[in-house]
C-alpha cells in the first residue's frame, strides 16, 4: 500500500475558458474548489486569481501541482519563439515538404506552413548511413557559420537535426558543442534527445515544436514560480506533461515538448483514478466541452498512450502521450439542414462568441446547447439571469425556421432531432476510437465530465451498448483533480526492429534494466515524496512484412521469446480474428514507463458530507418538464450537493450542479457510491 | 415517405460506420504497405440488384469511388447469365479483370453476398492493391507493356472463399504466378476479414432499425444524393464547357494522347463528352471505363466534397462511353497506367473544363502523377534481390483562396511518402537530396504549389530503374490567366553521362551501377489568376524564402526586389506591371 500523502496540496489547471483549482487537506480531508477566467497573455493570473477566490495561504500549502496551456497555444497559434535549424545538406526541406498529404481526402485545396520558415533552416555538410556509419564528416565550420548566421537573424532558439542520428548522435552531439560555444543561452535541441527513432520528418518536427516553446514555458514557469514565493510559497512546483505524469519545474523546459497535449492528459488521469477508487478499471472517458470532445481509452486504471499524435495537420509530435483523440461536437456545434434535406450537427461551432442562442451573445444560429435547452435538459429559467437575455419562445422561433420548417417538423421534434443526430455521430466517432484500439466499448464503463458530457453520456452509452456511466462528483474540475491526483512519470522506447527469432533476449534484458535505472534516478532528483514505483512493461510487435504495431503489455522486466511470441499472436487475434502461425513476428520497440506514484488521496469530501439531506425528496428542487424519446415528462430536478449519500434514484431526473447537468433518461437508474459518484446504469435497447 | 428523416440521417451514419470500420480492418491487419499505409484499398456496400453503390468508406482511395460499383454490377450479370457460379452464404469471389469493371490488375477485388433470411440483401466488396500479381515487371507498373498478358495474372469472377472455406487450388495458382507469395495470405486473410467485420455491423444495423425500413432508408438516400448533386451542378451557368489534357506518350510510342473533354451543362446535369480523344494506344496507357468513369466522379467530388459517394449522386453525372478511344479499351489492349497516370489526366480535364464556370470552387491543375519510379536489382551486402518504389507528390493548383500546396499527393491517392530513412534502411540507396523544387510553382495571382526535387545515388550492386511519370511534356494547366507548373524532369547518370529518357517521363530497365545517380523533379501546380494581379508582399516572401529568384519575381510576377535582405521597389513595379 502507498503511504497517504501529506499535507496540503493545490492541484491548478488552466483550461481554454476556465483556470481550475482544487486544494486538497490530506490531513482532514477537507476540500476547497475555485474556477475562475482564464488569462491567455500570461496564464500565471489566472493561477493566481485562483488561489486568492479559494483563499489559499500559500505558506501552509506543500505541493503545487500545474497543468499548463502555454505551449498549446503557442503552436496552435504559432506565436512561437523565433527559432532556426541546422541540418544535413540537402534535407532542409524535410520540415516543409511533410510526407506527402493534404489535409482532407477530398477537395484539392489546403494550406500549410511549416513550423520553422525556409529561410531559417541551413545545411552543413555531414552524413551518416542508415547503420550510423559516417559517410561524410561534420564540416565544423560550416555549423559555426550557420550558428552565426541564425543569431544574426535573431534566432533565440535552435535545432540540430541530422540524418539517422537515432543511429548514431555523434554529429548532433558534436554540432550541440560547437553551437554551445557560440549560442546566448541553452535553447537547444538535438532531434535525436527526445525520439531516438527513425522518420525525418516526425523526429525534426517534434524536435522543432520543442526548441520554439522551450523559452516560453520557461519564462512562463519562471514568473509563476517568482510569483508564488512572493507570496510565501516555499514548496516545489511540479508541471503536467501530456503522458500523465508531472515534473519538475526546474525540469519541464528541458524536453517542452512534451506539455503541448498536457490538457486533456490531465482529465484523463483524473478519470482512471476516480474509476479505480470505484472499482471500475475500464473506462472510456467522454470529456464535452463547449467546442470539441475528448474521447481517451482506459484500460485497467492505465489510460493509452501513444507516441503518434498529430495536434493539428502535419504537425506530428511523437513523444508519448496520453492518447486523447478530439471527436467533434461540442454544446457550441452549428444544426442546419443540407441540401439533400437532412439534417447535419456540426463540425462549424458557434465557439465561446457568439456563442449558442441561449448564451445571449448575439448567437442567432441554433446549437447543441438550445436544443437541450428547448428540451428542458438544461435549466430554461436561467436564461433571464443573462444579460441581455434572449426567451426560450426566440430560440423557438429560430428553430422552427431554420430546421423545423426544413425537416416537417416543430420546433420541439427539430430539438430532438439534433440530439439525436449529435448523439448518433458522436457514438460512432467513440467507436472507432475503441475499434481502432482493438477494443469493444461493450467492455467498459463511459466516464462523462466536461461542461455537457453528463448531459449526453447516457445515451451515447446506449447507443453504444456501454452499460454504464460513471459522472465524478465535480465534472467541471475534472483537469484541476487530475494534476492533484497524478504520478511522476518518464517513459522510455529503444527501436530494435528484428525477427523476434533473432532477437538478443539477454541484451533486451539489458536495455528494460537500462530503462529502469534511469528512469528511478529521474524520479529520485526531483522534491516529491514518492509512495512507491510502479514500472509498466510494454513491446510493440508485427508480423514481418506489416507495417502497422500491436501494442502488447507484458508484465516482467525479464520476458523470454516464447512468451513475446505467444503474447502477441493472441493480441492479434483478439484484434483481428486471423491467425497467422506461418508468418514471423518482428519485434520493433521495448517500452518502458517508471512511475513515482504520490501516496493516496482521499476525495470523498468534493462534495460536502455535511451538506447531504437525508432524502430524495429533501434534496429534489423542482419539477420541470423535460422532453425524452417518448415525449415529456413531468421530471423531478436534485440539487446534486443535497442528494444522500448511497441514494438510488430510477429515471427520469435531472441532476443539477454548479458545473455540469446530469441527465438520467426513462428506464435509467442512477446510484450514489460511498465517494461521492453517480453510477448510471444505462437501459439497454433491445 | 413514411421515414423520417431523423431515422434516415441516422441510417445513414450507420452505414457509413459499417463501411469505415471495414476500412480500417482492412489497413490494420494488411501485410502490403500499399494498403496498410498508402490506403490503397477501399471497402463499400453495393446493391443486391444492380450492384449499384450504397455506402463506401470515407479513408477509400479515390480512384475507387466508382470503379467498384461497376465491378459489382458486371460480376451480379454474369452470375444471372450463367458466367460465374450462382453465390452461397460466406462465398468471396476474387477478380482483378480491368475489362469486367476494374483498374489495373494489382488492384485485386473480393466480393461477398450478405445475406439476409436466405436472400441476398446486398453485396459487401472492397479493393486492395496487391504488391504483385505478376507480369514482365516486378510490381506490375511496366512502362511499355503491349498487351495485359504481360502485365500480369489476370482473373475472371471465381470463388476463392468456398461457403467459408479458402479454395485452396485456386490460392495455388495465385501464389505460383505472382512474386513474394509468402506474404500474400496475409492481405488475403485480412481483406477477407474486412468483409465479415462488415457483415457483423450489418447484422447489428439491420436488427436494429428491421430490413425493410434500411432497405427503405437506403432508396431514399440514392434519391437524396441525386438531388444534393443536381443542386450542386444548378450553382453552374447552362453552356458547353470544354478542355484538352494531355498524356505524355503511352511509353511505347512517342507521342501526346489527347483527352478532349466536352462538358455540356443543362438544367441540372452534366454531360461528359470525351468522344474526340486520342484513339486506343499500343502502349499501358489506356484506360478502361471502368476507370474513366471512376475518375470523372472523383474529380466531380472534389468539387463537391460535401455530396456523399453513392450511386445517386453519379446519377446526374451523364459519361457517355467513349468508344473508339484510349479512354475505353478493350482486350487485350495494355491498362497499367490507367489508375495511377491517366485518371489524374481526366480529372486534370475536367478541373481545366469547370474553372471557369466554378471560379471559386476548382483549382488549377495540381501535379497530376503518381511519379512512380521503381528501381529493381541485386544487393550484394545482403545476397538477395530487392524492387523499391519512389512514388512521389507534386504541387497543386492555386484557387481562388490560397496558393497551391507544395508536394501533396496524388489526385486519385491519399498516401504518406515513406521516410528516406527508411527507404536508405531497406534499399542499397543513398539520396543526396530531398527538396523542394525552387521556382516550379506556376505563377499566377495564387501560385501553384512547389514540387519535389529528389536525387539519389545506388550505392552497390547493379539495378535497373524504370519511370511511369507524367507532365514531362506539358506542365499542369494554369487557369484564369495563371501559368502552367514546372514539367516533371527526370535525369539518370550512368558513369557520370547523363541520360534522359526519350520519353521524358517513361522509360523501362535503364541499367545502373554503384554509384550511378537518378534525379527526379515533379511537376509544380498551374497558377491561379493573372500572376501581376499578385500581391508584391506575397512575391517578396517568396524571395526571402528562396523559393523565387528576383529575376523571377521580376519575369514572372512584375514585381521588382532590389537590396539584401530584399525590399519592394514599389516605383518599378508599378512601371514593369503597366508596361505589359
Amino acid at each position: 500500500m502507498p503511504e497517504q500523502a501529506s499535507g496540503r496540496i493545490v492541484g491548478v489547471d488552466v483550461g481554454g475558458t476556465f483556470t481550475d483549482l482544487v486544494l486538497l487537506d490530506t490531513n482532514t480531508g477537507g476540500v476547497r474548489l475555485a474556477k475562475v477566467p482564464s488569462t491567455t497573455d500570461n496564464q500565471a493570473y489566472g493561477v493566481l486569481a485562483a488561489l486568492k477566490e479559494a483563499e489559499v495561504d500559500l505558506e501552509n500549502v506543500d505541493l503545487i501541482i500545474h497543468g499548463t496551456t502555454t505551449t498549446t497555444n503557442a503552436v496552435l497559434e504559432r506565436k512561437l519563439s523565433k527559432t532556426g535549424m541546422i541540418t544535413t545538406q540537402g534535407f532542409r526541406d524535410v520540415l516543409e515538404l511533410g510526407r506527402r498529404t493534404r489535409p482532407q481526402a477530398y477537395g484539392m485545396k489546403g494550406v500549410f506552413e511549416p513550423i520553422i520558415p525556409r529561410n531559417l533552416r541551413l545545411e552543413a555538410p555531414e552524413r551518416m548511413d542508415s547503420s550510423g556509419k559516417v559517410l561524410t564528416p561534420l564540416d565544423e565550420d560550416a555549423v559555426r557559420a550557420a550558428t552565426r548566421r541564425l543569431l544574426d537573424a535573431g534566432c533565440e532558439s535552435l535545432v540540430i537535426h541530422f540524418l539517422h542520428a537515432y543511429a548514431n548522435p555523434e554529429h548532433e552531439l558534436r554540432a550541440a558543442e560547437i553551437v554551445r560555444e557560440i549560442w546566448p543561452n541553452d535553447y537547444i535541441t538535438t532531434g535525436h534527445s527526445l525520439l531516438s527513432e527513425s522518420r525525418e520528418f516526425e523526429r525534426g518536427v517534434t524536435a522543432a515544436v520543442n526548441a520554439s516553446v522551450q523559452p516560453l514555458l520557461e519564462r512562463y514557469i519562471h514568473r509563476l514560480v517568482d510569483e508564488l514565493k512572493t507570496q510565501g510559497y516555499a514548496g516545489e512546483l511540479l508541471v503536467m506533461n501530456g503522458n500523465g505524469g508531472m515534473v519538475s519545474s526546474g525540469l519541464v523546459a528541458n524536453e517542452a515538448a512534451k506539455t503541448v497535449m498536457s490538457g486533456p492528459a490531465s482529465g484523463v488521469m483524473a478519470a482512471a483514478f476516480t474509476g479505480k477508487g470505484a472499482g471500475l478499471r475500464n473506462l472510456i472517458s467522454y470529456d464535452m466541452g463547449g467546442t470539441s470532445t475528448d474521447v481517451a481509452l482506459i484500460r485497467d486504471a492505465e489510460p493509452s498512450v501513444s507516441s503518434e499524435i498529430e495536434i493539428e495537420y502535419a504537425m506530428p509530435i511523437h513523444v508519448p502521450m496520453v492518447d486523447v483523440r478530439t471527436v467533434g461536437a461540442g454544446g457550441g456545434s452549428i444544426a442546419r439542414v443540407n441540401s439533400a434535406g437532412l439534417l447535419e450537427v456540426g463540425p462549424e461551432s458557434a465557439g465561446a462568441m457568439p456563442g449558442p442562442i441561449c448564451y445571449g451573445r448575439g448567437g442567432a444560429r441554433p446549437t447543441i446547447s438550445d436544443a437541450n435547452l428547448l428540451l428542458g435538459r438544461l435549466d430554461p429559467s436561467k436564461l433571464k439571469s443573462v444579460e441581455g437575455g434572449v426567451s426560450v419562445a426566440a430560440i423557438k422561433e429560430i428553430f422552427q425556421k431554420e430546421l423545423g420548417d426544413l425537416l416537417g417538423l416543430d420546433a420541439i421534434e427539430a430539438a430532438a432531432a439534433v440530439i439525436r443526430i449529435a448523439n448518433t455521430r458522436m457514438a460512432g466517432a467513440i467507436r472507432m476510437v475503441s475499434v481502432s484500439l482493438g477494443m469493444d466499448p461493450r467492455d467498459f464503463t463511459l466516464f462523462a465530465f466536461g461542461g455537457a458530457g453528463p448531459l449526453h453520456a447516457a445515451a451515447l452509452a446506449r447507443e453504444l451498448a456501454i452499460p454504464r456511466v460513471l459522472v465524478p462528483s465535480r465534472p467541471g474540475i475534472t483537469n484541476a483533480l487530475g494534476c492533484l491526483v497524478a504520478d511522476l512519470r518518464h517513459d522510455f522506447t529503444n527501436t530494435i526492429n528484428q525477427p523476434l527469432h533473432l532477437v538478443d533476449i539477454d541484451a533486451l534484458h539489458a536495455i528494460i534494466a537500462g530503462h529502469i535505472a534511469d528512469g528511478e534516478a529521474m524520479v529520485a532528483k526531483q522534491r516529491v515524496d514518492v509512495g512507491s514505483i510502479r514500472r509498466l512493461y510494454s513491446v510493440d510487435m508485427q508480423f514481418a512484412g506489416q507495417s502497422h504495431l500491436i501494442r502488447v503489455d507484458i508484465d516482467t522486466p525479464k520476458p523470454d521469446r516464447e512468451m513475446l511470441r505467444q503474447l502477441f499472436e493472441e493480441a492479434y487475434y483478439r484484434r483481428f480474428r486471423v491467425e497467422l502461425s506461418q508468418i514471423r513476428a518482428n519485434l520493433v520497440n521495448i517500452n518502458t514507463s517508471v512511475i513515482g506514484a504520490r501516496g493516496a488521496v482521499d476525495l470523498s469530501r468534493l462534495i460536502e458530507p455535511a451538506g447531504r439531506k437525508a432524502s430524495l425528496e429533501e434534496a429534489m428542487m423542482t419539477t420541470r418538464p423535460v422532453r425524452f424519446d417518448d415525449g415529456f415528462h413531468d421530471t423531478p430536478v436534485y440539487w446534486r450537493d443535497h442528494l444522500p449519500a448511497g441514494f438510488s434514484l430510477e429515471g427520469p431526473a435531472i441532476i443539477q450542479q454548479m458545473d455540469t447537468t446530469v441527465l438520467v433518461e426513462p428506464g435509467d437508474q442512477a446510484d450514489g457510491d460511498p465517494v461521492g459518484n453517480i453510477i448510471v446504469t444505462v437501459r439497454q435497447v433491445q | 415517405m413514411t421515414l423520417d428523416p431523423i431515422t434516415l440521417g441516422v441510417i445513414q451514419a450507420g452505414l457509413q460506420q459499417v463501411c469505415d470500420e471495414m476500412d480500417l480492418s482492412f489497413s490494420r491487419a494488411a501485410f502490403s504497405p500499399v494498403i496498410a499505409e498508402a490506403n490503397d484499398r477501399s471497402d463499400g456496400i453495393y446493391s443486391a440488384k444492380d450492384g449499384s453503390l450504397i455506402a463506401q468508406g470515407a479513408g477509400g482511395l479515390p480512384v475507387f469511388v466508382g470503379a467498384m460499383q461497376y465491378s459489382t454490377r458486371t460480376l451480379i450479370e454474369m452470375i444471372r447469365e450463367g458466367r460465374a457460379l450462382p453465390p452461397e452464404p460466406e462465398d468471396i469471389y476474387i477478380v482483378n479483370d480491368p475489362y469486367l469493371g476494374g483498374t489495373h490488375l494489382m488492384d485485386v477485388r473480393f466480393a461477398k453476398p450478405y445475406y439476409r433470411d436466405g436472400e441476398i440483401f446486398c453485396w459487401l466488396s472492397n479493393t486492395g492493391h496487391w504488391p504483385d500479381t505478376g507480369g514482365s515487371v516486378p510490381g506490375g507498373f511496366s512502362a511499355s507493356a503491349t498487351a495485359v498478358e504481360q502485365e500480369g495474372l489476370r482473373l475472371p469472377p471465381v470463388k476463392l472463399f468456398k461457403k467459408g472455406r479458402m479454395d485452396e487450388e485456386i490460392y495455388a495458382i495465385i501464389c505460383s504466378n505472382i512474386r513474394v507469395a509468402d506474404q500474400r495470405i496475409g492481405d488475403v486473410k485480412a481483406q477477407a476479414a474486412a468483409l465479415a467485420k462488415g457483415a457483423e455491423r450489418l447484422d447489428a444495423l439491420l436488427d436494429r432499425y428491421g430490413d425493410d425500413t434500411v432497405r427503405e432508408a437506403i432508396g431514399e438516400l440514392r434519391h437524396r444524393a441525386n438531388t444534393q448533386m443536381r443542386a450542386c451542378i444548378a450553382m453552374i451557368p447552362d453552356g458547353v464547357y470544354e478542355s484538352t489534357a494531355w498524356v505524355d506518350s503511352d511509353g511505347v510510342v512517342d507521342e501526346p494522347l489527347a483527352i478532349n473533354l466536352a462538358i455540356t451543362k443543362t438544367g441540372d446535369e452534366l454531360d461528359f463528352d470525351f468522344s474526340k480523344s486520342s484513339p486506343p494506344c499500343i502502349g499501358p496507357m489506356n484506360s478502361v471505363l471502368a476507370t474513366t468513369l471512376s475518375s470523372v466522379y472523383l474529380a466531380m467530388r472534389h468539387i463537391f466534397p460535401e455530396v456523399p459517394i453513392s450511386a445517386g449522386a453519379f446519377e446526374p453525372l451523364k459519361v457517355r462511353r467513349p468508344e473508339g478511344t484510349f479512354l475505353d479499351a478493350h482486350y487485350p489492349r495494355p491498362v497499367s497506367g490507367c489508375a495511377a497516370e491517366v485518371s489524374q489526366r481526366i480529372a486534370e480535364a475536367v478541373f481545366a473544363a469547370l474553372v471557369t464556370a466554378l471560379p471559386d470552387r476548382v483549382t488549377a491543375a495540381p501535379a497530376g502523377t503518381s511519379g512512380n519510379f521503381a528501381l529493381g536489382g541485386h544487393d550484394p551486402d545482403r545476397d538477395r534481390d530487392f524492387v523499391m518504389y519512389q512514388l512521389s507528390g507534386g504541387g497543386y493548383g492555386g484557387n481562388a483562396d490560397h496558393d497551391g500546396l507544395a508536394n501533396g499527393c496524388s489526385t486519385i491517392g491519399i498516401s504518406k511518402a515513406p521516410p528516406v530513412e527508411i527507404m536508405e534502411q531497406v534499399f542499397p540507396v543513398l539520396y543526396h537530396r530531398y527538396a523542394l523544387r525552387e521556382g516550379s510553382g506556376g505563377a499566377g495571382k495564387h501560385r501553384g504549389g512547389f514540387g519535389l526535387e529528389y536525387q539519389l545515388e545506388l550505392r552497390r550492386g547493379d539495378a535497373r530503374a524504370s519511370f511511369v511519370m507524367d507532365h514531362g511534356r506539358y506542365g499542369p494547366q494554369g487557369a484564369l490567366g495563371g501559368a502552367d507548373g514546372a514539367r516533371n524532369e527526370v535525369t539518370v547518370w550512368q558513369n557520370g553521362r547523363a541520360h534522359t529518357p526519350p520519353h521524358l517521363s517513361k522509360e523501362q530497365d535503364i541499367a545502373m551501377g554503384a554509384g550511378d545517380h537518378v534525379l527526379v523533379r515533379t511537376p509544380g501546380g498551374g497558377g491561379y489568376g493573372d500572376p501581376f494581379e499578385r500581391d508584391p508582399e506575397a512575391v517578396l516572401k517568396d524571395v526571402l524564402l528562396e523559393r523565387y529568384t528576383c529575376d523571377q519575381a521580376r519575369d514572372l510576377f512584375g514585381v521588382a526586389i532590389s537590396g539584401d535582405p530584399g525590399e519592394i521597389d514599389a516605383a518599378e513595379t508599378t512601371r514593369l506591371r503597366q508596361s505589359r
